[in-house]
């Protein structure tokens, strides 16, 4: 046994956090929400859409994001699930936006999904993110093959100014890969390591009552709960990667789920009033973290299927 | 990230295994929880058995006397002896899994060769004096007092919660030796022999019924310099060293035990009927995921400290886990006794004991307070303040 990281795998995180940061760094992430930022209250839903960077898309394809665990034989790098969610684990920590787990799923299967050339989404609970974006829309059970545009859509106004939502008249379920569930666990485990890092270099930095906030034990167990909600999910996400086993995703699906929302909302505790801004980035977290519980299992579905396996 | 054993590892396991299943029906049946001279004979016998089977001190060092084993050969151990549901380390704890550790990592080749053997053995039994009534997560605030005179120290205060104090041979004893000194610099570890005259012991009666721990009185006890393990005043930091071995793998077969539970309470709660309820099944389905991922954490921290070599759980990883351990061990007896209904006040039932016991858990070795600042400002680096 050695449930740790190979070199390989401590160096393809790294190359993948550098790829983010030079490619979608915090101006970009700030870009991505715009639209969001002139949107007044009131404004017609879908009117501010962000869009999606295909240049990044692409870049994303040639980087392996979408062709990771297929076969050298179609341009893949025929890598494992543990890889995928390390890489996914990444784009969670940035907030990279766009259908990724949906693209990464069809790769191999969607013509131009692998390298990035076609964007994939697919409809969850009656709703499907990044409609206008996407070229591929996967189950949606009215269209023949399921591969054409959803008829009757309505754009939805997106609590997540980062992703772009719309209703769907048929309510589908999730899907039933348990991939697609671990794969977001993973986005969801890299968001709840980032905020619990946010609240913490926020608490070293904010200075009340002539200390760092973060010397007040209240902050500072608040920061310390985030670390064990994060590193719990984590040995769940990455063990269910390793062992594909659909039981072991669920427990991470519902844990990572957990870390995410819990982690957001602590750091945006840490924050104060500036973690009430649209100018921090905590809400975008929370917001994300928010709509990946909702998309996936649901903590219901997770803890019943783990029930009746006892 | 790898999560099959090695060939090495499951013939270790293997031969684990059949030996577990050829001597645990030999075993003597378990005395009652008051009865301290059955359990420190069951415990001692127990601990002897593994000693001539080659079992005994398997995380310990080669030169200790131990068997020199990789912290993955360990956790198999736990998890197996668990499993077949062998005897628990119980009056064995400290010694095996801090005073020893201890002695093997600070002490001198007589101090080794004198107290290892015989806790490898199963002949004596250690308990740890470190807690008084005035200094409990503050320890390094403790004011009991030892005074050179001559070849010995003279040791005179009060320590607290000391657990197996009644059939301890031996305690691994937190004494100030420099009153002068800033609190953590003044401290000395000595070893001090329980039927030392002026040594009083009065036990505690726990929530749980039993006397699982006791109240310690020291007047005027003469302890031999020679039983000062690592430098005079240098007690705190000797105690450190190994202090993580507590909170590293002590929970490691628990973590096996609760998710047998869960299984037992599942079953428990189909056959009474309570299944139909959709929050408590619910509640069955997060613990399931949640001890789960507590077994998944070990073997990563397990796994760490292979790579370290460190003998031992790193104390910070300890941490982490210990305080999401005991936290999930009491909503596991809690869930217990929603799937027991009316029956969970009746003592005599299966869990509710463990119910009251599980309650320590976010107090004893460090409370969940005192570890969450220990995550705080050793892993996350937040300063210390108020
Ligand atoms: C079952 C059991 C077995 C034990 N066995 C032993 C043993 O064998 N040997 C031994 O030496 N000791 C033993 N102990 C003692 C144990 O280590 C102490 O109980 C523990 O360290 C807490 O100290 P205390 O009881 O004095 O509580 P206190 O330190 O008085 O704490 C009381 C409350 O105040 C909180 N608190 C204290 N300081 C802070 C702070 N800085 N910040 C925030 N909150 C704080 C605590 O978290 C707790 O909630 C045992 C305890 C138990 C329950």
């Amino acid at each position: 046994m050695d449930f740790q990281l190979t070199d390989d795998q401590r160096a393809l995180r790294a190359g993948v956090r550098e790829m983010l940061r030079r490619r979608f760094g915090r101006e970009a992430l700030r870009a991505a929400a715009a639209p969001g930022d002139a949107a007044a209250p009131g404004l017609a839903a879908g009117d501010a859409e962000p869009a999606l960077d295909r240049g990044l898309w692409r870049e994303l394809g040639a980087a392996g994001f979408f062709s990771l665990r297929l076969p050298e034989s179609e341009g893949g790098a025929e890598l494992g699930l543990p890889e995928a969610v390390l890489v996914f684990e990444e784009a969670g920590r940035v907030l990279l936006p766009g259908p990724l787990v949906a693209t990464h799923l069809a790769a191999g299967e969607v013509p131009g999904a692998a390298s990035g050339e076609t964007v994939v989404t697919e409809v969850s609970r009656g709703l499907v993110p990044w409609l206008n974006a996407a070229d591929v829309v996967r189950r949606d059970e009215a269209a023949e093959g399921g591969v054409v545009r959803v008829a009757g859509a309505v754009p939805v106004r997106s609590v997540d100014p980062t992703t772009p939502l719309h209703r769907v008249p048929e309510a589908t379920g999730p899907g039933t890969s348990p991939v697609g569930p671990l794969l977001t666990a993973a986005e969801q485990l890299g968001s709840a390591a980032r905020t619990c890092e946010m609240a913490v270099q926020y608490a070293k930095e904010r200075e009340q009552f002539g200390q760092p906030i973060g010397a007040f034990q209240a902050v500072k167990h608040l920061c310390a709960q985030m670390l064990v909600r994060a590193e719990v999910a984590r040995g769940a996400v990455y063990a269910a990667a390793v062992t594909g086993d659909v039981r072991e995703i669920a427990a991470a699906a519902l844990l990572a789920d957990e870390a995410a929302v819990d982690n957001a909302r602590d750091c945006l505790q840490v924050y104060g009033g500036m973690g009430f801004t649209w100018e921090a980035d905590v809400h975008l977290h929370l917001k994300r973290a928010w709509l990946r519980a909702e998309l996936g299992w649901s903590a219901g579905e997770a803890e019943e299927m783990l029930a009746a396996a006892l | 990230m790898d999560l099959t054993y090695t060939a090495e590892e499951e013939d270790f396991r293997a031969r684990l295994r059949a030996w577990l299943q050829r001597v645990l029906p030999k075993l003597p049946p378990r005395p009652a929880p008051d009865d301290w001279p059955g359990r420190r004979a069951y415990d001692l016998g127990w601990q002897r058995m593994l000693y001539d089977a080659g079992y005994a001190g398997l995380h310990w060092p080669v030169d200790a006397g131990g068997q020199g084993a990789t912290p993955t050969q360990h956790l198999i151990y736990l998890e197996e002896t668990e499993r077949a549901g062998a005897p628990y380390v119980g009056a064995n704890f400290v010694g095996l899994l801090h005073a020893g550790p201890t002695i093997a990592a600070v002490g001198t080749a007589d101090q080794r060769a004198r107290w290892l053997p015989p806790v490898l053995r199963g002949d004596e039994v250690w308990c740890q004096g470190f807690s008084e009534p005035d200094a409990g997560s503050d320890l390094a605030s403790l004011r009991t007092r030892a005074v050179r005179d001559g070849d010995a120290y003279v040791v005179s205060g009060t320590k607290i919660w000391t657990s197996h104090a009644e059939v301890a041979d031996w305690c691994e004893l937190l004494v100030r030796t420099d009153p002068d000194a800033p609190k953590h610099r003044g401290i000395s570890w000595l070893a001090m022999p329980m039927d030392a005259p002026g040594v009083t012991v009065r036990p505690l009666r726990t929530l749980a019924g039993s006397t699982e721990f006791a109240e310690m009185f020291l007047d005027e006890v003469r302890v031999p310099v020679a039983n000062r393990v690592g430098a005079e005043h240098d007690g705190w930091r000797v105690t450190m060293v190994t202090l993580s071995f507590e909170r590293g793998t002590a929970f490691v077969g628990e973590v096996v035990a609760c998710r047998r539970t869960l299984g037992q309470l599942a079953a428990e709660a189909r056959k009474n009927g309570r299944w139909d309820d959709p929050v408590l099944r619910r509640r069955l389905g997060r613990l399931s995921a949640e001890f789960g991922a507590l077994w998944r954490l070990t073997q990563w921290n397990v796994s760490e400290a292979q790579h370290q070599r460190t003998g031992g759980v790193p104390g910070t990883g300890g941490s982490v886990f210990k305080l999401r351990y005991s936290h999930a061990r009491q909503e596991l007896y809690d869930t217990a006794a929603a799937v027991l209904g009316p029956d969970s006040l009746d003592l005599a039932r299966e869990w509710n004991l463990d119910r009251l016991s599980a309650l320590s858990y976010t107090i004893a070795a460090g409370t969940s307070q005192i570890q969450r600042d220990i995550v705080a400002e050793r892993i996350l680096g937040l300063p210390k303040g108020r």
